[in-house]
């Protein structure tokens, strides 16, 4: 074989086994997944070599792992290698009107309340230029900018800011950590990064909604929040919008640090499609979601409402390692139709004097499932700390179930735990009496869970509460009668 | 307005009702009265729509409409309102928010705008005194921790803000003290209007002697056994009642 003839085989041979890499415009990957694919994505996003090598190790480690069996929910086997893992960020695609928009989810989006100008905006309706141009969001960019905020896209973190992204990133949620997590530590495409410095108080409150270079981050998303000695940071993620995506499973992570004296809030909306009545279809929703009270006095305060996916697996945690940190955790899980829900939270109370409150609301209706799992750990060294549960559940109807998982482990003789748990239905009692008052049925229900669900509400910034109060309303239709 | 002819009525399978006659017209009111198990909370309950209460047979006509086939809450929209005789709780949900709703959908239904902010915090400030309610209690939730007596003076408060063409009181006395029955008596008394009704179903004369009716019935076993004025009442307290059922 001549010296020429090899290096055309040895050539061809690269192109074959980088078949689909040699176009470099390419926009989506191929399903499967393998060690090229994510050498792609890594390249692909222009990545450090740190980045690499740390999505390298976790997608080794995700091949020895087993998916968890133990959520109380059914689905069938999901097909890893059938799915696309890259896919490159594309513009929504632009509608000239609101007329164009599915009146399905113009309905909605009026049942919700939202103003024409923010319908157009998440229907991906071309926004007229005066509404662009005085766009809050610019405003707001600067105003952070000056107070040496970082609020951007992981990708431009990991480009601007690698020293801060290698310093934390996996700090919380190792990428050893578990099935999804670690899934998505290697394969992930974007997500949100927030740098609060030292003593700085976030003047308002972070969303996504206001990062309008956003582009769809896709099914693997990577949230890092850090807030720096005493600084202070409200976060809101997601919409109240219903969410279309074509993508079946979305295995999020999201780690926030807080250092001392420090304080991170953060609100979640989670209204992906949940199936349709019969539960075709609908949104594996496997998120990981953890923060770590590292300082002293520090506090992280988890907020949560969440109507929508086909199946929710999420347990938003705190590791309570300062001393006299603080852990919370608020939620409102509804599932009406065929939606399964195993959520709940876990507080690790590490360091001495934490405190702890977990407050959970779960809601059946229809065919819904809604298991409350949660985990409270006094560990050795956490003397004199306090926990405080309360997990109710409300039933609509008499096909739905609602389960209670608490586990409780208690390391010290000097730590504090009370733990509550209600579960009720909305009675005939209850609902005779509305509409003796002239109320109807429909608005009785809304009434009686928006009752239901009240202390986690208002621990919701005001504007995101009304429309949360909303969105059960919607998300309840048709459940009674 | 309100005429009930033959009304026969099950509650799960089991016949309470056995031919009710009752003709009730504006500006009168009429007491319930008879032993526990004669119907009198069923013909309330009837009255108000409740789902369980079966009427198979006879008819009810309501200010000339059939009454049957309305829903409980059209009933309550056209004016009628029913003083349970145990309130239920809704934990969460502020009285004040309840009783606006309860308002605006009344509002709704006469095709009215709904109710001004400034003015209806009058409205339940002036029916509050009316029946001397500590501000505290309105932005409690729904009856929820309140006591036996707060309750049905919340009930009569509802009643004072809504207004109704006909009012019906399911033992609306029942566990009240002496003082707390005046109260309830006084602000049902400031209530009564030409155009408008009071159905009262009570065990005991008592709280007819502050609530004084035009008409006197007694409910045995299902059936209107006597009707008279407010001197049946007394007489009832007498004699109790087994000497008048028996005697019919």
């Amino acid at each position: 074989m001549s010296r020429s003839q090899q290096t055309i085989e040895k050539f061809t041979e690269q192109e074959y086994k980088y078949g689909f890499v040699t176009d470099i415009a390419a926009d989506t990957l191929p399903p499967g997944l393998d060690e090229e694919k994510i050498r792609f994505i890594s390249a692909k996003k222009q990545e450090p070599e740190f980045m690499l090598q740390w999505r390298l190790k976790a997608f080794h480690k995700w091949l020895q792992m087993q998916e968890p069996t133990w959520p109380n929910v059914t689905y069938p086997p999901i097909d890893y290698q059938a799915i696309s893992y890259y896919s490159a960020p594309k513009p929504k695609k632009q509608l000239k009107s609101l007329d164009e928009v599915d009146p399905e989810l113009r309905q909605t989006f009026e049942k919700l309340g939202i103003s024409l100008e923010e319908q157009k905006r998440l229907a991906g309706v071309a926004v007229d230029a005066v509404f662009d141009s005085v766009s809050v969001a610019t405003t707001f960019k600067d105003k952070l900018h000056e107070l040496g905020i970082i609020f951007c896209s992981f990708s431009e973190a990991v480009q601007n800011h690698p020293e801060l992204v290698k310093k934390y990133l996996g700090t919380v949620v190792p990428y050893t950590d578990n099935f999804f997590a670690t899934l998505n530590s290697a394969v992930f495409t974007d997500g949100s990064f927030v740098y609060i410095p030292k003593g700085v108080r976030c003047p308002m409150e972070l969303s996504t909604y206001f990062r309008i270079n956003e582009a769809n981050t896709g099914q693997f998303e990577r949230t890092l929040i850090i807030a720096e000695e005493g600084s202070y940071v409200s976060y809101l993620e997601g919409c109240t919008a219903p969410m279309r995506d074509e993508n079946q499973l979305h295995a999020a992570v999201v780690e926030l640090v807080a250092l001392n004296n420090a304080t991170i809030k953060y609100s979640t909306v989670q209204n992906w499609y949940p199936g349709d009545k019969n539960g075709k279809g609908g949104i594996y929703n496997f998120v990981t979601k953890r923060g770590k009270c590292k300082g002293v006095n520090s506090k992280i305060s988890w907020t949560q409402v969440e109507t929508g996916s086909a199946i929710t697996w999420k347990y938003p945690s705190c590791i309570l390692q300062g001393d006299n940190s603080v852990g919370e955790f608020y939620s409102v899980a509804l599932t009406n139709n065929y939606q399964q829900a195993d959520t709940g939270t876990k507080m690790l109370h590490l360091g001495k004097n934490t405190k702890s409150t977990i407050v959970s609301k779960g809601i059946s209706a229809g065919h819904g499932q809604n298991s409350y799992r949660g985990l409270v750990r006094m560990q050795p060294g956490a003397s004199n700390s306090r926990n405080y549960s309360q997990c109710d559940s409300l039933l609509i109807g008499d096909k739905c179930g609602a389960h209670t998982f608490p586990y409780i482990e208690v390391k010290n003789s000097s730590s504090q735990l009370e733990h509550e748990a209600s579960t009720s239905k909305i009675g005939e009692d209850q609902l005779f009496y509305c509409r003796q008052r002239g109320l109807s049925t429909e608005d009785a229900v809304n009434m009686i869970v928006n009752g239901f669900c009240k202390e986690v509400f208002r621990e919701l910034p005001m504007e995101f509460a009304v429309e949360a109060q909303k969105l059960l309303e919607v998300s309840l239709e048709g459940s009674v009668g | 307005m309100l005429e009930m002819q033959g009304v026969y009525a099950t509650v799960g399978g089991k016949e309470i009702l056995r031919g009710i006659d009752l003709k009730v017209k504006a500006g009168e009111v009429h007491a319930i009265m008879g032993p526990n198990g004669s119907g009198k909370s069923t013909l309330a309950n009837v009255l108000a729509g409740r789902d369980e209460y079966e009427v198979t047979k006879g008819s009810i006509l309501y200010k000339g409409h059939d009454l049957l086939a309305m829903a409980p809450e059209e009933r309550a929209c056209e004016g009628i309102f029913m003083a349970f005789q145990y309130p239920v709780e809704i934990p969460g949900v502020s009285n004040t928010y309840f009783l606006k709703a309860a308002l605006n959908a009344r509002r709704k239904h006469r095709g009215e705008e709904e109710v001004d902010a400034v003015d209806f915090l009058q409205l339940i400030k002036e029916k509050m005194k009316l029946l001397q309610i500590d501000e505290a209690l309105l932005n409690r939730a729904i009856n929820e921790g309140f006591s036996g007596g707060e309750k049905k003076r919340n009930e009569i408060f509802q009643m004072a803000v809504l207004e109704p063409t006909l009012a019906i009181l399911d033992e609306t006395d029942s566990g009240l003290d002496i003082d707390a029955l005046k109260i309830v008596a006084d602000g049902v008394n400031q209530l009564r209007a030409d155009d408008q009704a009071i159905i009262v179903v009570t065990h005991y004369q008592r709280l007819l002697n502050y609530i004084v009716p035009d008409f006197v019935h007694v409910l045995a076993d299902g059936r209107i056994v006597k009707s008279g004025d407010k001197d049946l009442a007394l007489e009832l307290e007498e004699k109790g009642y087994a000497a008048i059922s028996a005697r019919c």
